[in-house]
């Protein structure tokens, strides 16, 4: 109480100088800015250059390119590459439809319960990834559900499923576990989308399909796009899928880095698709928030 | 409404549950039923057993989630104290300085988590930093990943706020730090306790980063999760996975609860 008192006493005089602000006093602003930017710079941009200098030390020392010619040449990586690429790409096409489809049915062919099932699919975005991998061995492996009824079906010996060391197997994982990362910005937008346009539409005769297409496809263009750049981001970067699919001939950039680094100990390697691996996300991650800084702010709670 | 038949409400709902159940209630259960069973050659697991259950109970899985549970302890506390303070001092920020610090702090979520435990290795395994094999190494990864989070959600609630009550309390003489401390932090009490529960459900089930750098003596849950099933023990991960998925959850209800709680104030 005293102090507190004292404090008004104190700071009485400067209480009158009408609407000027207060805070001019002391350390400036961008000063405080210091502190966690260079905790920041400290612990995650300084071990990125040295990222990027490993890249240029071979092992028998000195500074040069040969790391990446060699790393170039090999046809793991382009391999990896490649997979990376088309699975992400995949992902994302196959998260978007799904999202979309899934978002307009709570959206606006409302059921009993769809409120916890939106609940529901927050809860799923605070589960690891491999999760899905780990789920999808139950039903789709070579012990599951998916064999199992065809093995009692049948009295065969073996089930005909077997898909899950394969890429479609990572392309199913991620499909399941990233739509939510779609159907999030996807509902916030589709809750400021007005029903009399819905309902002055369907009077005029147009059907679901046709105000599917015409009225609410270009409400949510935003936020699909917005949803899709940072699944495509984030399908790029998945490890934990890849390696719970335990696939050998499935690599992607993720991956091929753990296994230079981890197994083979071929550090300037594992640094060159490192390097290779945070440009092309990164490119892709500037480019998703320049899309998102363009739109409304909506789309943005999909990344916080 | 979209759709006005019945019947045609009734196909929308058989669509979305045809593709809701087998994609993201399916997994849940198949894990959650692996995880009481021994065998699973039928359609469903055979051989009920509470076996894996009790293995959690001593010996290498409990040291996991402990493990676990403190990494994601400390790591959302400190990515909460660096990232909250981070968006704090941002908001001040106008132009230029402000988008530098805002591109900064956002760029671990692009950065492959995998790679963020690479260049973690790679810098702390030389002078003037050794950290590799301790578990100090495994938390700074851990918050750097989750930072990110942290800033992100400190400061889509200071954007949020209502800007007259610090005004009201800056016009009656407050200091910025006392305004600070008992105005705008009290105010962001519910935000600040929803990041801390992202960023410990987000760390709870890091892997990426971990399997680059985690030393013998501090194995969190994932890594133990990926050697049962890496070693075929399938249903001893299962066991382990609806362990992670539990502890996840009630840590989240607590901070949902102090969320609703903060809210009547």
């Amino acid at each position: 109480m005293a102090s507190a008192s004292a404090e008004r006493a104190g700071a009485g005089p400067r209480a009158d100088t009408g609407g000027r602000p207060v805070r001019r006093r002391g350390v400036p602003g961008p000063l405080w800015a210091v502190p966690p930017v260079a905790a920041l710079g400290l612990v995650f941009l300084y071990p990125l250059a040295l990222v990027v200098k490993q890249s240029f030390s071979p092992d028998a020392g000195g500074h040069s390119t040969r790391p990446w010619s060699q790393v170039f040449q090999e046809q793991s990586f382009r391999t990896a590459l490649w997979n990376t690429v088309w699975i992400a790409a995949g992902s994302t096409a196959g998260c978007l439809v799904l999202g979309f489809v899934l978002a307009l049915v709570i959206a606006f062919v409302p059921f009993p319960g769809g409120k916890l099932l939106s609940r529901f699919i927050d809860v799923f975005l605070a589960f690891p990834s491999f999760l899905i991998t780990l789920a999808l061995l139950f039903v789709y492996g070579t012990v599951g559900m998916a064999n199992g009824l065809w093995t009692d079906a049948t009295g065969a010996s073996s089930g005909p499923v077997d898909f899950l060391h394969t890429p479609w197997g990572v392309l199913l994982a991620e499909v399941t576990y990233f739509t939510p990362f779609v159907m999030r910005p996807l509902l916030a937008a589709f809750s400021q989308v007005d029903t009399a346009q819905l309902e002055a539409a369907a009077s005029l005769g147009a059907r679901a399909p046709r105000i599917v297409r015409q009225v609410i496809l270009p409400e949510a263009l935003p936020s699909l796009a917005a949803g899709g750049g940072l699944v495509l981001v984030l399908c790029l970067n998945e490890f934990g899928i890849v390696l719970f699919t335990g696939a050998k001939n499935t690599t992607t950039l993720p991956t091929l880095v753990y296994s230079k680094a981890i197994l083979d100990g071929d550090y300037p390697g594992a640094c060159v698709v490192a390097v290779v691996s945070v440009a092309l996300s990164v490119s892709l991650y500037g480019l998703y928030r320049a899309l998102v800084a363009r739109t409304t702010g909506g789309a943005r709670r999909a990344g916080a | 409404m979209l759709v006005h038949s019945r019947a045609g409400r009734i196909a929308a709902w058989v669509v979305f549950f045809v593709l809701f159940l087998p994609l993201f209630a399916l997994p849940f259960l198949v894990i959650v039923m692996a995880s009481f069973a021994t065998n699973w050659s039928g359609a469903f697991p055979s051989h009920p057993t509470f076996a894996h259950y009790r293995a959690v109970g001593g010996g290498d899985s409990l040291h996991a989630l402990t493990t676990s549970l403190l990494t994601a302890l400390c790591a959302s506390v400190l990515a909460l104290l660096v990232g909250g303070w981070a968006a704090l001092a941002a908001e001040k920020l106008r132009g230029g300085t402000r988008k530098v610090i805002d591109a900064l702090f956002v760029l671990p979520v692009a950065v492959p988590s995998v790679v963020v435990g690479l260049s973690l290795l790679v810098a702390f395994s030389q002078p003037p930093f050794l950290l590799n094999g301790t578990a100090k190494i495994v938390i700074l990864a851990h918050t750097v990943l989750v930072t990110a989070f942290a800033y992100q959600s400190v400061g889509a609630a200071l954007a949020r706020l209502d800007p007259a009550y610090e005004q009201s309390a800056a016009s009656l003489g407050a200091r910025p730090a006392y305004v600070l401390w008992r105005v705008r932090l009290p105010l962001l009490l519910p935000s600040l306790t929803a990041a801390a529960g992202l960023c410990f459900a987000l760390s709870m089930g890091e892997l990426s980063a971990t399997m680059m750098l985690y030393p013998p003596d501090w194995m969190p849950l994932p890594v133990q999760i990926y050697g049962a099933t890496n070693r075929g023990s399938l249903f001893e991960g299962a066991a382990l996975a609806v362990v992670l998925m539990v502890s996840t959850l009630l840590v989240l209800l607590v901070m949902g609860r102090v969320r609703t709680r903060a809210t009547y104030r």
